[in-house]
Order: structure tokens, then sequence, then C-alpha cells
């Protein structure tokens, strides 16, 4: 959907451009580095577990290359603008939960995702988000945990109170 | 024994009634995510992996592939109703179906798309059945220099032959190819870019990827440009039932639909989107009232649902016969399979026979179901269409997460708090896919690499072991000169055409996400 109505070319240096270029020769250097001071594994094959990863790092360089000329030309399509603050609400809800997730447990901590979500999205008052998403991921990880037996946290903070080390 | 029986068994295990009950949740939650925006097949049937760990193969494929053509069906709905396509082979659909549903005839429009695509996909499935056999004593002569050849052939096209630049499209490429390195070495036991830590021995999991580009990288692409709200869905207005002259302008089209759909679907030539395009401009020149185009005519909704169908059965060819995914949907059912220690290709129908056919029999019915249940249905899935986005998106991001965890439960601690490491690698992700997005990369390169990657290493390797290491075994039969020299073609004519200014012809075949 999106990159189809961001087309025209711009004339002039593309700043960010430039920074995808770097990018893509640090990824390059970085993966050249860590294969070529990773152990080897002793063998008598002429092509071996580092052969292919050398290749995708001169891959990375050549394309970051070729990004730099394609930067200089302004060769990227035009890029509408961006609002940070409700995307930094999901992201944020994202971090809480990665964080939250083994010691609050599945339904608190996707909870409070939910909430940040809709909160990005313009939708609140948290206070009245958090519960209705705690309630939502609580009726999914019993349909899911219970019923389909898929491994989703508890909460050791959880595991703690009820003093069982309920598994599921 | 000859298709026909074959299919005839297939037909007896699709129609027992536990893989009738997958068939039928299968189309219906496709059916239902190809209406809403902003989720497509793949994702769909990324979060369905964990979930179906412990149902049986067979039936965890059908579902999967009832999602594939479902999604087909839904997102069609969504191009006529709301202008927005659901997903990406629909953009065509809206041209001329958006147009008929403000005109007062979208219920016509649904009704010829839903019946070109049974039409389509019953044929291109019959299409399926009858190539499949033969593609697969061709491929049984495929050693490793064939099947490595085949698989550059199949990252040329996925990546650098469609779409607005070769450069964004081979670096999409080679993210993904990396990504595939990232474990313990299938070959040697060795382990590769892990930064000594053990959370990725095991590798990238498809489900994290796909999830995270898809539904993260979406979200954030959608909220950070406010494209949600606002947009209106068209009432549908006097009866679905297409008169006889709509008939009259409809078969054709889903006939010709089907005939460009099909076979680039099959080949490794990109997904559905590409074969819905040129459809549209097939049904123009065809016309018997050119005028009427861009105004709503029926004949370009007939043709290009009608191919797009075709198109994603097509694609089914590559994938159950030679094991090669063409578009990221295709990527991540293969992943289903390899999840059942099943590798699809020639040696799949030798050994698993009744789970090939009965799968391919299984979309036989659920095409058949689709159309039962997208035309009464089709108030039901309107209502869809008016969930709030907040509510919409939130509730996929809680599905992501469940996806992710599923796959990936591994703890890994940070500054002595425990934290989720599969969630750590969403948002990682989550976060490259929606830069992907912002610098106009394609989605679905990184997925094909992903997967593709690690089979593609291992042909490579196997092939040079058997020679000793010496390069020309890689170009010794006449089948892998023919497809490297494909696998060129691909690179270079693009390229070629974009720099004398013909680019723009590729650029509206553009694949994008699924």
């Amino acid at each position: 959907m999106s990159s189809r109505d961001l087309r025209a070319g711009r004339t002039g240096v593309d700043r960010a451009g430039l920074v995808i270029a770097a990018a893509l020769i640090l990824a390059g250097l970085g993966i050249g580095l860590a294969t070529w001071s990773g152990g080897t594994v002793a063998m008598n094959t002429p092509i071996g577990p580092k052969t292919v990863p050398y290749i995708i790092a001169a891959a990375f360089l050549l394309l970051g290359a070729f990004t730099v000329a394609a930067a200089l030309r302004g060769d990227f399509p035009e890029r509408e603008r961006q609002d940070w603050p409700p995307m930094l609400w999901i992201i944020g809800g994202l971090v809480v939960q990665l964080l939250t997730m083994k010691t609050a447990g599945f339904a608190i901590s996707t909870g409070l995702l939910f909430a940040a979500t809709a909160k990005g999205f313009g939708r609140g008052p948290l206070w009245k988000t958090i519960p209705i998403g705690i309630v939502f991921a609580f009726l999914i990880w019993l349909i899911f945990a219970k019923g389909l037996q898929l491994t989703l946290p508890v909460g050791t903070m959880w595991e703690r109170l009820l003093g069982s080390p309920a598994g599921g | 024994m000859d298709t026909f029986s074959l299919l005839a068994q297939g037909l007896v295990t699709a129609l027992s009634p536990a893989n009738l009950l997958y068939a039928l949740i299968g189309v219906t939650l496709g059916t239902a995510v190809g209406v809403l925006p902003g989720i497509g097949p793949a994702l769909t049937v990324a979060l369905l992996l964990p979930v179906t760990y412990k149902l049986d193969p067979a039936g965890s494929m059908i579902m999967f592939a009832g999602i594939y053509y479902g999604g087909m069906y839904g997102g069609s709905t969504t191009s006529i109703l709301l202008n927005t396509p659901g997903e990406s082979a629909s953009i065509v659909t809206a041209l001329e179906g958006n147009k008929m549903a403000r005109a007062g005839r979208g219920g016509p429009a649904l009704a010829t798309a839903a019946i070109g695509s049974f039409v389509a996909g019953l044929l291109a499935t019959l299409g399926l059945a009858f190539i499949a056999p033969s593609v697969v004593k061709f491929a049984l002569s495929f050693g490793p220099s064939e099947y490595f050849a085949l698989m550059l052939l199949a990252f040329m096209t996925v990546s650098a032959a469609f779409g607005e630049s070769t450069l964004r499209g081979l670096t999409s490429l080679v993210i993904g190819l990396a990504l595939g390195l990232i474990g313990i070495d299938q070959l040697t036991g060795q382990a590769r870019l892990t930064l000594g830590l053990p959370n990725l021995f095991d590798g990238i999991s498809v489900t994290t990827l796909a999830v995270a580009l898809f539904a993260i990288g979406e979200t954030l692409a959608v909220v950070a440009t406010h494209r949600f709200g606002g947009e209106k869905v068209e009432a549908i207005k006097g009866s679905v039932m297409m008169t006889r002259e709509d008939w009259a302008r409809s078969w054709k089209p889903w006939l010709r639909g089907t005939a460009i759909g099909f076979p680039i679907g099959a080949m490794p030539a990109g997904g559905a989107d590409v074969s819905s395009f040129l459809s549209y401009s097939a049904e123009k020149n065809f016309a018997k009232y050119p005028e009427e185009f861009g105004k709503g005519a029926i004949e370009g909704v007939a043709g290009p649902e009608a191919a797009n169908n075709a198109a994603a059965a097509g694609t089914l060819v590559p994938l159950l016969t030679l094991g090669l995914p063409t578009t990221a949907t295709a990527a991540i059912m293969l992943a289903g399979f390899q999840q059942f220690g099943l590798q699809p290709g020639p040696l799949l129908f030798a050994t698993n026979a009744p789970l090939v056919w009965g799968l391919i029999a299984s979309l036989l019915v659920a095409n058949l179901m689709l159309l039962v249940l997208n035309l009464p249905l089709i108030g039901l899935w309107v209502r869809l269409l008016t969930i709030p986005r907040p509510w919409l998106y939130a509730g996929i991001l809680v599905f992501a997460t469940l996806g992710t965890i599923g796959a990936d439960g591994s703890t890994s601690m940070l500054a002595g708090v425990p934290i989720s490491f599969g969630l750590g690698l969403l948002l990682l992700f989550g976060i490259l896919g929606y830069l992907l997005r912002r610098f106009g990369y394609p989605i679905a390169p990184v997925v094909v690499g992903l997967i593709l990657g690690p089979m593609a290493e291992k042909s490579l390797r196997q092939a040079l072991q058997i020679s000793q290491g010496d390069p020309s075994a890689l170009f010794r039969s006449w089948i892998a000169i023919v497809l490297w020299v494909l696998a060129l073609t691909a690179l270079l004519l693009p390229l070629w055409l974009r720099a004398r200014g013909r680019g723009k012809v590729l650029t509206q075949f553009a694949t994008e996400e699924d």
C-alpha cells in the first residue's frame, strides 16, 4: 500500500539514504569480522560453513556502495511526514511487554501493550483501556494456554504468590 | 496410478469430517483476514504456525491452504467496498470495483469477483493436479547443482525482477539471507553469527520474522502516517445477483484471467499481483466498451480477480513439486511443512502421497466452501470493515505476541531481569519492517531469503562436495545452465529496461507484502 503513493523522484542528496548505506556497510563488516574470528571446525570439505557468510558480507558491502550512489542521486521514493508520538506509544508498549512478560505474566504484560497500542491510535484513557486489555489478554491466555496447550508464561510473580510453580 | 485415481483418493481424505472442519476454519479465517485491512494471508499463516504445532500435519496444511484461498477472496470485498485493498493482489480490483460500488452496483461486483474466483480456483487447482506429476517426474532428475540454480532463479524473480528498484529488492533479499545464516550450521554443527547467545542457536524462527515484519512493521507505518479512519464503506445497494448481461460480460474475463494467472503463479515469477495487473490490461484491450474502464467496468473486476486466484493456486505448483516458495505466504507454508518434519518436493509425492493429494483435493473443497460462504454472508464480512482501527490494531498486536511466544518462548537475562527473548526479536524486526516500508524496500524477499537461504546454501555445498570443489560442476547439466541464464535475465533485463526509461511497466508489477 505504502510505497505506491510515494513515488516521484527527488533531487539532491538523500541523507537518510546515506545512513542506510552506512548501515549496510557496517552489517557487511560485522558479518565478515564475526565469521573471521569465529571458531573453526576441522573438516576436509572445499566449501565450509564460513564461505557463504563471507559471500553475504561481500554482498552487503557491494549493496552499501550502490546505495551511496543512489543516495547521492536522490534515488529514493519520496517519504510522507511521520508523526512520532503515536509510534513511540506502540514501541514503548512492546518494550514494557517484553520486560514484564516473564514476571507479570501474559495477561498483564499483553494488556499493557493493548492499551498502549490503542493510545497510539488515539483511543484512551489508559485507566479504561488497561483493564479492558488485561481482561482480553486473559481470555486469550485461557483459550490458547489451557485449550490449545500453547506455552504462555503465567508470570513468576503469580507463581510465587499462589505458591505453586504452575506450568503452562 | 493415474492422476484421477490419486485425486479421487485425495477427495476421500479431504472429505473426512476432521479435514472438512480444518478446511472450514481455514477459509473462514482466511476470508476474515482478507477482509480486514492491515492483515494478509502471510501474517495469518505465520501466526497460526505455532498454534498448529500439536495438530496433525494434513489438517494444518489443509487449514493453511484454506487461509491462502480465503484471503484472496476476502481481499476483493475490501477493495470493492472500501477502496483500500486488504491484500496487495486486490489493488487492481479496487480500480473498477470501487467505482461500481459507488454507482450502486456493489452487489454484482462482489458476485463477479466471488464466482470468478471460484471458476479460476477450480480450473487452476485441476491444473495443479494434472501438472504436478509431470513436474515431479522432471524434478526427480535434479541434483544439488540444479536445485541451487533453481533457487537462484527464485531469488532473482522475487527480489530483482519486479518492483521499483533492483537495488532495494536485492538489499531486502540479502538481509533475509543474512538472517538465515544465524544459528547452528546444518552440515558442520558450527555456530554462526549467534553473538554467543544460546537463544540464537536454533536460528531465527520464520514466525517471529514474518509476524514482526508484517504485523508490527505495518502497524507502526500506519500509525505514523495516520493512514487510518475516515474511510467510507460503500453500502451494498440493490441485489447481489448478476444480470444476464453481467454474466455475458464476465465469463470470458474469468477464463482469460485464469489462463493468465495460473502460468504466472506456476512459474517462479512473482506472486498474484503481477497476474492481476496483466489481466486488467488484457481486459482493457479486449473490452467491447473500453470507454467504461475507469468508470466501473465489470470486466475489470472479473478478470483480475480470476487471475489472482489462479495465480495463488499456481504458486502451489513450485511449492509442492519443487519445495520452492515464490511468495511470502508460500514461504511461510513451507516453514509449516518443515515444522512437521516434511520437506515439500518431488520426494514428498512418493513418500507421503496421501497427504499431498489430500491437500490438493481439499483445495477443491475449500474453493466450493468459499463460494457458499461468501455471497450469503457478505453482510457479516462488511461488518468486519467497521471495527474501529484502535481496537483492530491492538488486537493484531496481541495475537502477534501470542504467535511469537508460541514460536520462541525462551527467556534471556537483561541486567538481572528475566525478559522474553522472542519478544525482543519481535520488536527489533518490527522496527526493521517499519524502516523497510518507509524507505521503499520490499518485504517478501526478506521472508523468502530467510527460508530459502539455508536450503540454497545446502545445495551449493553438496554440489561442490560431490565435485570436490570444482565450481564447473554447477554448470554441467543443460537444465542448470538454462536456469542460470534465466536467473541472470531476471536480474539484468529489468536493469536495462529501467535504464531505458521503461521502468514504469515494472513498477506497476511491484510485488508487495503478500
